[in-house]
């Protein structure tokens, strides 16, 4: 009698128990769906609107005035593409070698330590206080936004991703490789830049994919540094329009015109983004 | 003797230059250590260079701060006034709007994050696990400006239609709650920028949990399962405790990311500087939002100095968080080697 007693509570408990799981894992399903939904949503939302704000005069015409006829983003694009193009190319041999030093000199001393700390900590510093900075050493000494004032600002950004995966993908590289090269008498340099550099360069220029992509869609250190401008530019010393910033401007205004670019604006961003994120994702599959 | 001599001194000769040839390295190589030296000064500068980048961001918002921090000094902290043509400053609403919505953010984006990564870890089959982790991943990777944008135009009035007004004539009446839902029917406000960062931050914190839930050894989990666990047991009370400090620092990365976004909260908070109500759905302000529509128009003087000195609150508040946030995932790879 007692035993059937224990049975039963034993079998409740055991119920209990299932239920609680039950419920914990449809949670969890629901969770999954709930981040995929939004996910789908905004791309969705992003390609309709999108593309029916795109057309040819999108890439041929510069940023019309409000409530034009006409107009496209091609000054935007422009700027974009000269102003991610050059902070990439300047932060990238920087990124390389803080990474170099982290990865194959400073594994002990305090120096390494606390770059890598610090570098961390800037991978995800809010980028509008990178723009202050800029602001403040380069535009109010000049005295003028100028583009070279956003490449600057923009690089600032890349250092640190291209530290962060040029550390870990040469912390990847076995050891016997650097000691076979040394046993060699290859100087520590030419080990550096002709093996572990090499063995880790999908890796290295994975880094510098989603540096750009990173890059690509600022809009923060962009405000107050490059500024914007309506009309063509290739000279760095002059405000100098972006896609962000552009997007950010018309997104924000009335008139429909301005709306429907800056949807187009956007899909242009993310599909580039996103390009470059699976680029770099097949990039470093296929070389490993 | 004179016979012998020669005969002695051409081993010791032929000794001394194979000797010598052995000691001195072949020319080639001569020039290895200077390049050797410079290689190393030049990695090594590029660290400091990053350190360098710190102390300089730190350095010039504290210089461009100075007038509005010997005007106000810390009182600038909770005085709630902004009026740029009395010259009077005070950062109390932007500080409210960015605790608040990153406040939002996190209840919502933490439990849904542990959601994803339970999914990711525990639930899904194999062939699914790949795909949808990319998913999340390139969630992380949209550009901010895209998620305000859309909650803008898109997400902005369908909340404004389906939540707040629905809200508001089921609490008209009742005094708290009443208030916490007023205003403009407009889809603007606190809750939905931090709908919206709450959207932006799951993929951040749902990709550290995954990473370190996949820590736990396999042994203490089948271990586990082998007593007769559930699955929601196995996590709970296996895999949780295990990882504790590093989801706290997925936590605490989030957070870092949500109080200094920009973009995504400048879009939807309305940009009103004013603490006039409660209302989740009133026009507010964040420091970022603050920093994005004046900065590039303030002229120099208080002004600028005192959205200087706004910034250089949000970079020491994101500056706590994100230290944390990190020696927490150290010490999780810490005990991770010390117990295996």
């Amino acid at each position: 009698m007692s035993l059937a007693g224990f049975d039963a509570a034993r079998l409740a408990r055991h119920k209990a128990r299932k239920r609680v799981n039950a419920i914990a894992l449809m949670l969890s399903l629901a969770a999954m769906a709930f981040g995929v939904f939004w996910l789908i949503w905004i791309l969705v939302e992003t390609v309709r609107l999108g593309i029916g704000g795109l057309a040819l005069a999108t890439f041929t015409e510069m940023t019309p005035a409000p409530q034009a006829e006409t107009g496209g983003l091609a000054n935007a694009i422009f700027g974009s593409v000269l102003m991610v193009g050059l902070a990439t190319f300047i932060g990238t041999p920087i990124g390389i070698l803080a990474g170099i030093y982290l990865a194959e000199y400073g594994q002990k001393g305090w120096l390494g330590a606390t770059t890598r700390f610090i570098n961390d900590i800037l991978l995800s510093a809010p980028s509008i206080v990178i723009g202050l900075f800029i602001y403040s050493v380069v535009v109010a000494r000049f005295k003028s936004f100028s583009g070279w004032a956003g490449v600057l600002a923009l690089s600032l950004i890349v250092i640190p991703v291209v530290i962060r995966t040029t550390e870990n993908m040469l912390s990847l590289i076995p050891n016997a490789l650097r000691e076979a090269a040394y046993a060699l008498g290859t100087p520590k340099w030419k080990v550096i830049t002709m093996i572990t550099l090499k063995a880790a360069r999908a890796g290295v220029v994975t880094g510098v994919l989603l540096a750009v992509a990173r890059i690509a869609g600022e809009t923060a250190p962009l405000l107050f540094t490059a500024l914007s401008n309506q009309f063509w530019t290739s000279n760095l010393g002059e405000p100098m329009a972006s896609l962000p910033v552009t997007i950010f401007k018309f997104a924000m205004s009335p008139y429909e015109n301005w709306q429907k670019l800056a949807w187009a604006g956007v899909f242009l961003i993310t599909l580039g983004v996103l390009g470059l994120n699976i680029l770099a994702r097949v990039f470093f599959r296929n070389k490993h | 003797m004179t016979a012998t001599l020669p005969v002695e001194a051409a081993p010791k000769e032929d000794a001394i230059r194979r000797m010598g040839s052995a000691s001195t390295p072949p020319a080639r190589r001569a020039g290895s250590p200077a390049a050797d030296v410079l290689f190393a000064a030049l990695a090594q500068g590029a660290a400091w260079l990053t350190l360098a980048l710190l102390a300089g961001i730190i350095g010039s918002l504290i210089v461009g701060a100075a007038p509005a921090i010997r005007e106000y000094g810390l009182s600038f902290l909770w005085r709630s006034e902004w009026d740029p043509v009395q010259e009077r400053f005070g950062g109390l609403v932007m500080i409210y709007g960015t605790l608040a919505t990153s406040f939002i953010a996190l209840l919502i984006a933490v439990p849904v994050s542990f959601g994803i990564a339970l999914f990711l870890t525990e639930l899904s089959p194999g062939w699914l696990k790949r795909p949808l982790g990319i998913a999340i991943e390139l969630l992380a990777a949209v550009p901010s400006i895209v998620y305000g944008m859309w909650g803008l135009l898109v997400f902005g009035p369908i909340l404004a239609q389906f939540v707040q007004q629905p809200l508001q004539s089921a609490f008209a009446g009742t005094p708290l709650l009443g208030a916490l839902f007023s205003g403009p029917p407009v889809g603007i406000g606190i809750l939905s920028a931090g709908i919206i960062l709450a959207i932006m931050i799951i993929p951040f914190i749902a990709s550290v949990m995954r990473d370190v839930f996949e820590v736990t050894p396999t042994m203490l989990k089948e271990s586990a399962y082998g007593l007769g666990s559930t699955t929601w047991e196995v996590v709970y009370r296996v895999v949780l405790p295990y990882t504790k400090t590093g989801v706290i620092g997925g936590i605490m990365l989030g957070l870092g990311r949500a109080l200094g976004e920009t973009m995504a909260v400048t879009f939807v908070i309305g940009n009103m500087n004013q603490l006039n109500s409660l209302s989740l759905f009133e026009a507010a302000n964040s420091i970022t939002s603050a920093l994005a529509n004046e900065f590039a128009e303030a002229g120099e003087g208080l002004h600028q100095a005192s959205l200087i000195y706004l910034g250089l609150v949000l970079f020491f508040i994101t500056f706590v968080v994100l230290s944390l946030s990190k020696l927490l995932l150290a010490q999780l790879k810490k005990g991770e080697g010390a117990r295996s």
